[in-house]
């Protein structure tokens, strides 16, 4: 049965069948291939978007919950010519090696923005648990500190 | 084709580089190719790697993959810098999988130019004439190869010739002096007349000269954008999705396949029901390989679930009794009663090990299998059609992916076409003779009608990965009456002789290092640093062993064995003086300190670190001090040294693949555990500018990460870690 949801502001109807992973739907159906794939068990965090403004990890979601929801991805989080703080923080502090996890832990950190302008380093270890092989830890904590810093 | 260790060698050695630039102004058909493949309507070629627009454009071509190291961006640094070009015009982009952009290429021209240059003679193996001998066509991507070779002895060199070549070209236009000419963001300017030309009014007739050997390179003091941590070049795109890697690939029409194979390697499918996966609806077809089973379909969905409903039968290739304590029993076993298949050193060290009144030391350490856990997983399209394969996709060699693409298709190579993409991480798991979904490709694609992906799943790249191998050592010491080491041996069993790719700095007047050849079922791959790794935890942590033994401070003990006025002293000063070595501590934590050398780069940690009270190990700051001759953008020599401490302490701390009954335990990150952000210590990276041949720095940050965790955590718990990772071993 078709879904009809939000993606990036603009009404969808899905096709695939209800257990397939959001992830996939995204990627295969939307062509929205900026959100990655990574592991499939909701452990890596590669696949993050924004569901009704949360953050979640896609690829454990199946499209059929995400009927008459809204769902932001990686090529929504700023505008042309407007990207989001974080990002422009993101290439200030050149923090992407491979880039391959970027979007997730970009968009684990702007929901975590949203929700706490303000985080201290305890508060951005507790929302970014997204796997960083290349190893940009240290500059994704500075990045996220810079934007919160400059929105104070 | 096995990738013999000693050509990788030859790359890390920074061969790759050099000469073959300058054959090339003298090989007409390979820049004959070149030219054909790249440059276009208004666009002048120089040697093939180069070209300049009407328009003033710079184009640099990278015959080496940019997989976050940014190698890239420095690679034009290099080469926009002894060109004079306007960095705001420069463009890289990836060279063609073609010979024409071979490594090979490279090297031809290295040979006969190394004769004026005894430093880099002196750091490189005698395998680049090998490697030349065999004229093997390569593009390798690793052993830290980039900068150091292909633009400390190409790229420059190719920007400073075609640089004389504009100005020559000015100087007859103008009809001036050479040498009252000055060049600077991509114009020429004659002072005295005011008259001023770009390079894009002059490329095309500077293109058609004979470009210059060996011109005139910069020195230090001269370079505008060398050293500079200007911007990469792939960011912006790392950040809004636009990039687009190897598994993003979207051809019309096309088909997603994943692969299940033998659990055990060196086993192969015995038997397939295909029925169960072609139940599930839009799965089309199932292909049999020889070790595996492919599921095709119209989305990875599907061919997952599929893939997951199949109950293949598979053989265990004789190996289904193998399992990692086996394997550390046999590495024992080989040590304690074979002979040595390598044998390096100096001195007598049986004699000293012997002689009276020297305290003897003696330990075990061993380390398992690791993974490189890139975080894109393997993913190739392609599409044959028309007599003609074409394939998409991210490797560390895209020249060779070509060849073996032909081979398993039973194709010439000029019936194929690799597209190289950016690629989610290598790690040395993406060398084509053992990513096995190069001939996955090539044998799915010869049997589908429509291009088709394929893309592993995490389970299989856990399970059937290319693993830094499973090693154990024996080290043996004696202190002699003055405190100091009277003699060393390291015996150590594993898949490869490490000598050449490991130094040992210390002054010890009995050395011997002794290699046992042990073959398991893996393949013997390269993981982050190679054996530097294992080689590098073994001698640093012993070291500590011995230094503790003497009674003495570890960064003293092993000062008093380094050469005085050498570079690993003055590395191990400089990481002792800026972590404040020997200053007071909050309770609980502990310093560790270890300096290793690997791909011409020497550099030393001192870690922080302590252990909770249930056992778990917390690292809290790290300071390096590197060494690597010097740095081309340091913003991003940083962020590499960054990226290798953490892996380093990664699978220090809880990395191991362990096998039961031939297969491989771990399936995911769940149970292969890479290090968080939450634990990611601080960190401080700092450089020495000695002045040194330019050495790697993709690795080299890696080696000292876990003897220097290690030392910290027995100088916090007086429990010495000599068993890889540490996981629960202080609980
Ligand atoms: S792919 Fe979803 S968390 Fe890893
Ligand atoms: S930038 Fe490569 S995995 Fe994060």
């Amino acid at each position: 049965m078709p879904i009809a949801a939000t993606v990036n502001g603009k009404a969808v109807t899905l096709h695939a069948d209800e257990d397939t992973p959001l992830l996939w739907v995204l990627r295969e159906e939307l062509g929205l291939t900026g959100t990655k794939f990574g592991c499939g068990i909701a452990a890596c965090g590669a696949c993050s978007v924004h569901i009704d403004g949360e953050v979640a990890r896609s690829c454990s979601v199946p499209v059929g919950s995400v009927a008459g929801k809204a769902i932001t991805t990686i090529e929504a989080l700023g505008q042309p010519g407007a990207p989001h703080p974080l990002q422009a923080a993101w290439i200030a502090h050149q923090v992407p090696q491979c880039g391959y996890c970027q979007s997730g832990q970009l968009m684990a950190a702007a929901a975590l923005l949203k929700q706490n302008p303000h985080p201290d380093d305890a508060a951005i270890d507790a929302a970014m648990t997204n796997i960083c092989r290349c190893g940009t830890y240290v500059r994704i904590r500075a990045a996220i500190h810079a934007v919160a810093g400059a929105s104070a | 084709m096995k990738l013999q260790r000693r050509y990788f060698l030859f790359a890390g050695a920074g061969a790759l580089g050099a000469g073959v630039f300058g054959l090339w102004w003298g090989d007409r058909a390979a820049l004959t190719r070149a030219k054909a493949l790249t440059a276009g309507e208004g666009q002048s070629s120089f040697g093939g790697w180069l070209k300049i627009g009407a328009d003033d454009t710079v184009t640099i071509y990278s015959p080496h993959i940019d997989f976050g190291q940014g190698s890239h961006t420095a690679l034009a640094q290099m080469l926009a810098d002894e060109l004079d070009a306007d960095w705001a015009k420069v463009r890289v982009e990836q060279a063609p999988a073609d010979y024409a952009f071979g490594n090979t290429a490279l090297a031809k021209l290295f040979v006969p130019m190394m004769s004026g240059h005894p430093d880099l003679v002196k750091h490189l193996p005698d395998t680049v004439f090998s490697l030349l001998a065999r004229n093997v066509p390569l593009q390798i991507t690793g052993g830290s190869s980039a900068i150091r070779g292909t633009g400390q002895v190409g790229f420059r060199v190719v920007g400073a010739a075609a640089r004389a070549a504009l100005i020559a070209t000015t100087a007859e236009r103008l009809n001036v002096p050479a040498a009252e000419l000055v060049a600077a963001h991509s114009r020429i300017s004659h002072a005295a007349s005011g008259r001023v030309l770009r390079y894009g009014e002059l490329a095309a007739a500077a293109a058609s000269r004979t470009l210059p050997h060996d011109p005139v390179l910069k020195t230090p003091g001269q370079f505008r954008l060398i050293g500079k941590p200007v911007d990469r070049f792939d960011i912006p795109a790392k950040v809004d999705g636009s990039a687009r890697y190897g598994i993003d690939v979207v051809l019309p029409d096309m088909r997603v396949a994943t692969v299940i194979a033998a659990p055990v390697r060196g086993g192969k499918l015995l038997a397939v029901d295909h029925a169960p996966a072609l139940a599930v609806r839009g799965v089309e077809k199932v292909i049999a390989l020889d070790n595996a089973v492919v599921v095709v379909a119209n989305g990875y969905w599907p061919a997952l679930k599929g893939a997951r409903a199949l109950a293949p039968k598979f053989s265990d290739g004789g190996h289904g009794k193998l399992d990692s304590a086996g394997i550390f029993a046999a590495q024992a076993a080989l040590i304690d009663t074979a002979k040595p298949d390598h044998a390096y050193g100096s001195g007598d060290v049986a004699a000293a090990l012997a002689s009276p009144g020297v305290r003897p030391l003696s330990a075990e350490y061993r380390v398992p299998f690791l993974h490189q856990a890139a975080m894109e997983p393997f993913a190739l399209t392609g599409h044959f059609a028309q007599g003609h394969l074409t394939v998409w996709g991210a490797t560390q060699d895209p020249i060779q992916t070509r060849n073996l693409l032909a081979k398993f298709a039973g194709l010439s190579v000029d019936q194929v076409t690799f597209h190289p993409m950016i690629m989610g991480g290598g790690f040395g798991r993406r060398f084509p003779p053992y990513t096995q979904i190069i001939e996955q490709i090539a044998r799915v694609a010869m049997q589908v009608d429509h291009p088709v992906k394929i893309i592993w799943s995490r389970e299989e790249d856990v399970r059937q990965g290319a693993y830094r191998p499973q090693s154990s050592a024996r080290l043996r010491a004696a202190l002699g009456p003055d405190g100091r080491i009277a003699a060393w041996q390291t015996d150590y069993a594993q898949f490869a002789d490490a000598e050449a790719e490991t130094v040992f700095p210390y002054q010890v007047a009995a050395t011997a290092r002794r290699h046992y050849t042990y073959i398991s079922n893996q393949v013997d791959a390269y993981w982050r640093s190679v054996n530097s790794t294992q080689l590098g935890f073994y001698t640093e942590s012993f070291i500590d062993e011995l230094a503790h033994l003497a009674g003495k401070d570890p960064y003293q003990f092993r000062r008093a064995h380094l050469p005085e006025g050498g570079r690993h002293r003055a590395v191990l000063d400089a990481v002792a003086s800026r972590s404040g070595w020997g200053t007071p501590l909050a309770p609980g934590r502990a310093r560790g300190i270890a300096l290793v050398e690997s791909f011409g780069s020497i550099c030393a940690h001192v870690i922080e670190a302590s252990v909770d009270p249930d056992g778990t190990p917390r690292v809290h700051a790290v300071t390096a001090v590197v060494d690597c001759g010097m740095t081309v953008n340091p913003r991003n020599a940083e962020a590499q040294v960054q990226g290798g401490i953490l892996m380093g302490l990664s699978s220090a701390l809880g990395e191991a693949i362990t096998l039961t009954a031939g297969a491989v335990d771990q399936s995911n990150f769940s149970d292969y555990p890479v290090l968080k952000l939450l634990d990611a210590p601080v960190i401080a990276v700092h450089f020495i500018d000695s002045g040194a041949p330019i050495g790697g720095l993709g690795e080299p940050g890696l080696p000292p990460a876990s003897p220097a965790l290690a030392n910290a955590l027995f100088a916090a718990t007086g429990k010495r870690i000599r068993h890889l990772p540490i996981g629960r071993q202080l609980a």
